[in-house]
């Protein structure tokens, strides 16, 4: 490509600028071909592959033309008709209901801090960090502990309440469920969103009020249409993550009854490994599902980087 | 109305003053989302064995005595889950790092036919669900590499591959930021693109590297679904693998110790790295940004 070294020509190493940049990408691009784009392809291989008859394990078929489509047409079946279709409803439900939670509650909490805290900023905005430090397990345990039958939850319903039979809130419950998922992924949606809101520049909405627009005006008309990528993004983030869960679930419910898409790969993997090809074909389900998310988040982030180049 | 509904009111809906709902909001925000956690921090410290009822201040459940064997210290499962969880992290922030940093250089200044689907290739582990790297990566360990052995060395493989990207997220921005002109002012005065590269650019990016070893660490030793579905037995469970598999089961006011440890290493490995960042951005001059700030932009 000899065009490229126009720029380079003048100095007398050439040779070391041509080579130099793939070099340094080399050992990344190399490691991740092998350990993410194989792996990645790994999941065709496996759910197109045949079950082996004798030891009813998963051979996988590297050969794209001998792909045997099977097991996924029959998860797919069971997706349109099946049991698989009511937990992909749910799924749906849970993502949705949890990600409106989490605006209503979020863009109240990242809009004080970002432009209302005045002096106490910076306190604000390590509290709202904080649970970024603190591992999601320990803040999904925490609650288990709250809500188990002898934990916190039922002591105080029983005790200033004078609940005589306090339910088990552990045990198949969709609020809890929704309302643990909304717990653990709400941080990730109030960063972007902060960021998004911090940089709105005052004399935008200083501008607005001296036109005569009032504070919710400016809101409605400046202020929030301003926001909407930090939305988009917020939403989008929290959103792929939820798609994929299935500890949330499990620690806060463990019943069939609150079951997610990430449940049904989970027990073919975690819990028996029989049916690999099944989890495998699971698993390209819910990449059919979160693949609309993931392209818009790859252009996002694409766009960011973009703008920072300039 | 009386006066104090009146005020009440008027402090609530007055458009032209402060919103005050906005404090209450976040104040209630932030007790909802730190409370249960400090709960289960402060039943970390009780002196019985229960996790609701308070029974007094001890340290039993970190360092108790070995005859009992029911501290993190002494209770084999939770020290090697803490072992495992350091192991992991460390050796993950050793080897992630230089090759992020060097794909973040190779990326922003190679103009080649590979850069593109180079640079594609780097973004995609960023939006993949982690359920799907887990079972991509346990397929591929299963069938394909199946001379890598579950457990530690599968684990580290995984931490590394979905660490890359992040690291190159933040180098890049600060390579951005430092623009092209010191590299080719120092080539102008004779340096080789080689010594340009190592005398010039690698301490300008130091802060950048520093944020990149926090940070990585950080997601590894905080990392549950590639940690969980690459496991192989008890002496390659991590601490978060450990809390899942122990929470529902009523378990003594250990876990919870073992989980304060774990935010504990997490924030010291932030704190240190914070503090080293400021040292070095004020020497170094024009370190503009902080590790917080490099975080949240690249989270957009």
């Amino acid at each position: 490509m000899p065009t490229n070294l126009a720029s380079g020509a003048d100095y007398d190493t050439v040779g070391q600028r041509r080579w130099m940049w793939p070099g340094f990408a080399i050992p990344g691009v190399v490691w991740l071909i092998l350990l993410f784009l194989v792996p990645f392809y790994a999941i065709f291989a496996v759910a197109m592959g045949q079950l082996d008859p004798v030891i009813q394990r998963a051979s996988p078929e590297w050969n794209p033309l001998y792909w045997d489509p099977t097991i996924f047409a029959e998860a797919f079946a069971d997706l349109l008709g099946g049991q698989l279709g009511v937990i992909a409803l749910r799924t749906i439900l849970y993502v949705f209901v949890a990600s409106a939670l989490c605006l209503v509650i979020g863009y109240p909490v990242a809009y004080f801090v970002a432009r209302k805290a005045g002096r106490w900023r910076w306190l604000w905005l390590i509290l709202i960090l904080a649970p970024f430090w603190i591992n999601y397990l320990m803040r999904m345990m925490s609650w288990v502990n709250l809500l188990s039958p002898d934990g916190q939850m039922n002591s105080l319903l029983i005790n200033v309440f004078g609940v005589v039979d306090p339910p088990n809130w552990l045990a198949g419950n969709d609020l809890v469920v929704i309302l643990g998922l909304v717990y653990g992924y709400i941080p990730f949606f109030i960063l972007p969103l902060f960021a998004a809101l911090d940089r709105i520049d005052d004399a935008t909405l200083e501008a607005a009020r001296d036109l005569g627009a009032s504070s919710s005006q400016t809101f409605w008309r400046v202020t929030w249409p301003l926001s909407r990528n930090g939305v988009l993004g917020g939403l989008v983030i929290i959103m792929l993550p939820m798609f994929g869960d299935y500890y949330t679930p499990n620690l806060l419910s463990g019943s069939p009854r609150t079951r997610m898409l990430g449940n049904t790969i989970d027990q073919f993997f975690n819990q028996t490994t029989s049916q690999g090809s099944l989890g495998a074909a699971l698993t390209i389900i819910l990449m059919i599902f979160v693949a609309g998310l993931m392209v818009y988040y790859l252009r996002t982030i694409n766009r960011a980087t973009q703008e920072a180049r300039r | 109305m009386s006066t104090a509904t009146r005020s009440v009111s008027s402090v609530l809906t007055n458009a032209w003053g402060k919103p005050r709902y906005l404090p209450l909001v976040t104040a209630l925000y932030v007790l909802w989302s730190l409370i249960p956690v400090g709960i289960a921090i402060l039943f970390s410290f009780n002196a019985g064995r229960s996790r609701s009822v308070w029974q007094g201040f001890a340290t039993r459940w970190y360092v108790g005595t070995p005859e009992a064997a029911e501290s993190v210290l002494y209770d084999q499962s939770l020290r090697f889950a803490l072992a495992q969880s350091l192991r992991l992290a460390l050796l993950t922030m050793l080897v992630a790092t230089p090759i992020g940093v060097a794909l973040a250089i190779g990326l922003a200044r190679w103009r080649g036919r590979g850069a593109r689907p180079s640079n594609l290739l780097m973004l995609i582990p960023l939006v993949t669900p982690e359920i799907v790297m887990g079972v991509a990566l346990f397929l591929v360990f299963d069938n394909l590499y199946d001379f890598v052995p579950f457990g530690t060395w599968a684990q580290f493989l995984g931490h590394v591959t979905f660490s890359i990207s992040f690291v190159v997220i933040i180098v890049r921005g600060r390579l951005f930021a430092i623009g092209r002109d010191y590299e080719e002012a120092a080539m102008d005065l004779g340096a080789t693109p080689w010594e340009a590269m190592r005398r010039v650019l690698l301490p300008l990016l130091a802060p950048a590297l520093l944020a990149s070893f926090a940070i990585v660490f950080a997601i590894s030793i905080d990392d549950f679904v590639i940690s969980q579905f690459l496991v192989a037995g008890a002496d390659s469970v991590t601490i978060p693998v450990r809390l899942y598999s122990g929470a529902r089961l009523a378990p003594p006011p250990s876990l919870n110790a073992l989980a304060t440890i774990l935010m504990a290493v997490t924030i010291g490995a932030i704190v240190i790295a914070g503090l080293l960042f400021k040292l070095l951005g004020r020497r170094l001059g024009g370190g503009e940004g902080s590790a917080l700030e490099t975080v949240g932009r690249f989270e957009i």
